[in-house]
């Protein structure tokens, strides 16, 4: 600890801190550009000069480190004319063009001006000039307006792991600039937008749509993965304009992936459906609500009655919210059908409790971790942030995926095998341990399973260094590997290897409530997918899934489904891919609704709706509410979502959730030449949910992408 | 013509020690080199196994400066150098003169190569250094393939690579070429552009002492420096101080140009009279007088000609009158010269050559240089003098390098010096001066 003054205050504070972290951190101001508390000091905009104690030249507080004794003035007269003189020189030449710029209103150079420039301008030569660069159909550029602060260029080089801008030119000439013909291609490239002090990088689907002042302010997360990030949604005349990140360090830091950023768009998609239709004589037929009621009922209490209550099958999304959840099972209880699944993407259902295994942030501090099946960018973009700064620490990442698919991250191994040989990977590991140390593994059908197999000397070089020392080491299950055949086995054998070496067991699914939603059926006796889909269903009824693109499940299901009678789908957007259903009830979308979500780091987050429900639509909690009081059933009476969520959640008690689960294992299993061939694709993080699916712009930019690289998906 | 008022501390006069080979037969070559004792002093020390810590008291005693224009004395940089550490150490000569005036290290590249060579062994022996570079301004490309046949030789003879002259000592050189970036010449630009990044300068501290290339410790020198190393070494620090005066220790290689008769470059001893030096360079050119002199490269402060009359050619000397030594790089200007255009050229270089990494140099510059170009197109205010240096002020120490400085320098002294013809040109849109046309 060392003692200074900021302003005559004196503090202590920690060595190695700069003054500009310092200054923050007690509430003094001082006036930046290019230092942003989560990227490198690049210290080129002079802004942040201030005076120091004996120091004849004023310093810049972001790149100084504060010392023992320091003194420093941020408000004297010296600090002033510094500041000023940086002010006018970045002025000079910067366009007068305010009040036709997107940044207006809450622009870093406007407010900064006025509070630290002078009311006039000495200037009076030409003005320099930027050609605008086409850098995708996300961002905007301005390059006139463009201050060269390089915050852009260093967040896509240490954030999104590869520097995809660059300040070219010398001088004056310097200008932000993609390589030649090339757009910014990275899945958070948004944050840039965020990043600019000034209006050079703008949101091109936001573009001259809404003054920051007009725009109401409301938080929510995002549900397009796991992470549960904070967004806060700008509004005006209760509409979506934009949607920004809301910093909390625990989860999404002060960022969001583009997918967060801009699937607003699909809010106001025309296939919204806005008021409830239902099929007369082979023919949709838009109704009101209360018609369609009675026709959801009738049909539902004459199957009941003809085909039995087991008839009956519920299938809901990943996305959808506990109390969503929660009346969706409470109704296939009371009616007495056990048939209701989640779980739409999976081939294998022998596992509940697999979640993170720690916190989010918690992933920076690894020293040694493997992850199996993911996709990292695609599934989780700010997760794999996350390990990108692990492996900046020092940590080390090993990755064995079904693709090559690049995290843009330095790793330490890594495996490209078949997905159905991600068992066969864990077992060689676990043969290898043993090796190592036959007292470590303490269950007995995997001692069973492992000592068939041979050791491998290439396995047990690298995971000798994998388990070396105290290290922290964690092994991660991705979205992809639970999706394979084996994943409950997957889940066994991680679980047990990570058991023995003392480290953590986390899986990277990307089920936007997974956790939530395990929470809530892994206690009941049901029927899952696979089992439904091997059942004469009668009545079958979606809460806001697509039947057509979002069950990526191998298992047939749909053609179970396809059999039914009578099929009601609750959902918020329609189309084609509902032409075989019966009834269609429009729900709101998750900015609309209230509703709560269990992150993937067993964070609890209730939201509240942050515009109204489009058109007829309402949220799915009450629609169920109303059906289930349709239907005759107990105790659907709730006023708000939040009564809802008391029963699932006791209000004073802490959350407890179910701890890992899985079946036994089979002790005489070998591989297959059907699993070793077992494969899983790449799923672009554009085609994750109905929402994002309609967002124009991020389709846009996969379009573009996908004809820059011919190769296929990136 | 020498000022009669002017008794020299001591009758300083020329010294080829830098380039001690130049008016020998094959200067560049490495028998040419061996044939005046070259490389023995390496071959000594690895011999006879002398401490570095002896080696470097031995530079610390020669009062060796910087040669390179800051004058910080070599000694003192060298022993900042961290010790006993593991892993990689650089060395790294820097080659890359690049301000108008100066060509200095060009000629030691060019006849004296091994002696840099030899200098730069001896400073990775003091400072444990594994490798070293050489980079070389981007506008001399001969130069660089005939230090790179430079190195070639001396590799083949044993003086670098692995256990040099079998010894436990290793260390090997290579050239790097730049591409004609001004800035580059910064210790941390160039550093940057020997990691293949941009050449924008780092900010300061860290210093390169403990995070250089790669992040690793590093020592840069300019090219005079390291060629002045054998020659301490082998006389003694106390000899090569004596050859200087006091604060100035050694010899310098002063870059003479402009309208002298006889430009190019002079080698003497430290503290000799500027008067001497523009005798040796044959004086003023076609019978004029001296009007000014830019002593030490365009970043040095401009100085006029009664008052470079009386000076001595050394830190101390040049400080006095308000100016600096800089790189040794004289720019003589006779009395038909204009001040205005001349500051219009140099504020284009400074503008021109700014790596726009931060604001005050990347905007003050072209702010200056436009304000100065108006002027000469018959536009200039009277307030413009006023901004001149007010804008000149407000860049300077701001900045992260000193490049920024340096932009300012020239504006402000031109205007100290000439604010006569710079008011007279505002007024009446022509220069003060009937410039001939040479």
């Amino acid at each position: 600890m060392i003692k200074l003054k900021i302003d005559g205050k004196s503090i202590e504070v920690e060595s190695k801190k700069t003054i500009i972290q310092v200054a923050d951190e007690i509430g003094i101001d001082i006036p930046r550009f290019c230092y942003h508390k989560k990227l490198s000091v690049a210290a080129n905009c002079r802004m942040c000069l201030v005076q120091v104690k004996n120091i004849g030249k004023p310093l810049p507080a972001c790149a100084t480190q504060v010392m023992d004794g320091m003194e420093v003035s941020t408000k004297t007269k010296f600090t002033k004319e510094a500041q000023q003189s940086v002010m006018e020189f970045l002025l000079i030449n910067h366009p007068l063009d305010c009040p036709i710029c997107d940044q207006g209103g809450e622009c870093d150079l406007q407010d900064t001006a006025v509070a630290y420039g002078t009311s006039q301008t000495r200037y009076a030569e030409e003005k320099r000039v930027v050609i605008n660069k086409n850098i995708g159909p996300l961002i905007s550029t301005d390059l006139t307006r463009c201050i060269q602060c390089t915050r852009c260029v260093r967040f896509l080089k240490e954030i999104g792991g590869v520097q995809e801008l660059g300040l070219v030119g010398r001088g004056e000439h310097a200008e932000i600039s993609a390589y030649v013909d090339k757009s910014v291609e990275s899945e958070l490239s948004g944050n840039i937008i965020d990043l600019c002090p000034v209006g050079a990088l703008t949101s091109k689907p936001f573009r001259y749509k809404a003054r920051t002042w007009e725009l109401i302010r409301r938080p929510t997360i995002s549900i397009h993965d796991s992470l549960g990030s904070n967004l806060e949604m700008h509004i005006k005349d209760d509409h979506v304009m934009r949607t920004l990140p809301k910093e909390n360090d625990e989860i999404n830091e002060c960022w969001i992936s583009d997918r967060d950023r801009f699937s607003y768009e699909g809010f106001y998609h025309s296939d919204r459906l806005l008021e409830p239709m239902i099929k007369k004589n082979k023919k949709w037929q838009k109704v009101d609500w209360e018609e369609a009621l009675d026709f959801f009922t009738q049909n539902i209490k004459k199957i009941i009655k003809r085909d039995g209550e087991d008839s009956l099958a519920f299938l809901h999304s990943p996305q959808s919210s506990l109390e969503e959840s929660y009346l969706i099972h409470k109704m296939a209880n009371q009616i007495g059908s056990s048939n209701i699944d989640y779980r739409i993407t999976q081939n294998n259902f022998d596992f509940s409790g697999a979640w993170l295994g720690c916190e989010i942030r918690e992933i920076e501090t690894f020293d040694n971790v493997i992850i199996i099946g993911s996709n990292l960018r695609l599934d989780q973009p700010l997760l794999a942030n996350r390990f990108r700064k692990m492996v900046n620490n020092g940590g080390k990442l090993t990755l064995i995926n079904s693709s090559d698919h690049d995290p843009l991250i330095p790793l330490e191994k890594k495996i490209i095998c078949k997905s159905g040989e991600y068992k066969l990977q864990l077992i060689k590991m676990l043969r290898a341990l043993y090796e190592i140390d036959p007292k470590k593994i303490k269950n007995e059908d995997v001692l069973n399973l492992i000592k068939k197999e041979k050791i491998n000397l290439d396995t047990l070089e690298w995971l000798k260094r994998f388990i070396r020392g105290r290290n922290k080491k964690a092994i991660f299950l991705g979205q992809s590997a639970l999706e394979t055949k084996d994943a409950g086995d997957l889940v066994l054998l991680a679980n047990a290897l990570t058991e023995s070496i003392s480290g953590i067991f986390g899986s990277l699914s990307n089920y936007p409530n997974g956790v939530g939603l395990d929470l809530i059926s892994h206690k009941q006796e049901l029927h899952n997918l696979k089992e439904i889909s091997e059942k004469n269903i009668s009545a079958f009824i979606a809460l806001n899934i697509d039947p057509k693109n979002d069950i990526r499940s191998k298992i047939n299901i749909l053609k179970t489904i396809n059999k039914a009678k009578f099929k009601t789908a609750i959902t918020p957007y329609f189309g084609e891919e509902f032409d075989s259903f019966d009834c269609v009830l429009p729900m709101a979308i998750f900015t609309e609704s209230s509703g709560s979500y269990i992150n993937i780091a067993r964070k609890l987050q209730t939201i509240k709706a942050v515009t109204s429900p489009k058109g007829q639509a309402r949220p799915a909690w009450k629609i169920l509410r109303v059906l289930g009081n349709y239907l005759g059933l107990d105790d659907f009476e709730y006023d708000s979502s939040d009564e809802v969520l008391c029963k699932v959640v006791h209000p004073k008690k802490r959350l407890t959730f179910p701890s890992i689960s899985t079946k036994s294992l089979d002790p005489n299993w070998t591989l297959s030449i059907d699993d070793a061939n077992e494969t899983s694709e790449i799923f672009s993080l554009e085609q994750s949910d109905m929402i994002v699916r309609r967002a124009a712009s991020l389709q846009e930019k996969k379009r573009k992408q996908l004809a820059n690289n011919k190769k296929g998906v990136l | 013509m020498p000022d009669e008022r002017i008794i020299p501390p001591a009758q300083k006069k020329s010294f080829p020690l830098c380039l001690a080979t130049k008016h020998l037969e094959n200067p560049a070559d490495i028998n040419t080199y061996l044939s005046i004792g070259g490389y023995e002093t390496i071959k000594k020390i690895l011999n006879e196994k002398i401490a570095p810590a002896d080696l470097l008291e031995q530079i610390k005693v020669s009062g060796l400066r910087g040669r390179g224009g800051a004058g910080f004395p070599t000694g003192l940089k060298w022993s900042f150098m961290p010790k006993g550490i593991k892993g990689d150490k650089y060395l790294v000569c820097n080659s890359d003169e690049g301000e108008p005036g100066t060509f200095k290290d060009r000629d030691i590249i060019r006849y004296n190569p091994h002696q840099i060579i030899e200098g730069m062994i001896i400073g990775a022996y003091i400072m444990d250094a594994t490798v070293g570079f050489n980079y070389i301004h981007g506008e001399i490309w001969s130069e660089y393939l005939s230090f790179g046949e430079a190195i070639k030789q001396a590799r083949k003879a044993g003086f670098l690579g692995k256990k040099i002259l079998n010894s436990s000592f290793s260390f090997d050189l290579h050239a790097v070429h730049g591409y004609g970036a001004y800035i580059c010449g910064e210790e941390t630009a160039l550093i940057e552009s020997i990691e293949g990044k941009k050449g924008q300068p780092r900010f300061k501290p860290p210093f390169p002492a403990t995070h250089g290339i790669y992040g690793k410790p590093t020592c840069v020198n300019n090219t005079e420096t390291f060629a002045s190393i054998p020659w301490i070494i082998k006389y003694g620090g106390q000899a090569f101080n004596e050859l200087g005066v006091a604060n100035a220790g050694g010899t310098k290689i002063f870059s003479v140009s402009g309208h002298v008769n006889n430009p190019g470059n002079h080698e003497v001893q430290l503290g000799i009279p500027f008067a001497e030096l523009l005798n040796m360079a044959g004086g003023i050119w076609k019978g004029r007088k001296l009007k000014a002199v830019i002593p030490g490269g365009p970043s040095t402060a401009l100085v006029p000609a009664h008052e470079i009359m009386q000076a001595t050619m050394d830190y101390d000397g040049l400080s006095k009158i308000g100016s600096s030594l800089g790189a040794g790089s004289l720019i003589i200007m006779d009395d038909t010269t204009c001040m205005v255009s001349v500051l219009k050229r140099l504020s284009y270089f400074f503008y021109e050559e700014s790596c726009g990494q931060c604001t005050p140099c990347r905007e003050g510059t072209g702010w200056v240089y436009r304000i100065i170009k108006r002027i000469i197109e018959g536009n200039g205010r009277l307030d413009d003098l006023s901004l001149l240096k007010d804008v000149s002020n407000k860049i300077s120490g701001r900045t992260i390098c000193a490049l920024g400085d340096a932009a300012a320098v020239p504006v402000l002294s031109f205007i100290k010096h000439f604010e006569v013809e710079f008011e007279y040109f505002i007024r009446n849109g022509k220069s003060m001066i009937e410039t001939s046309n040479d």
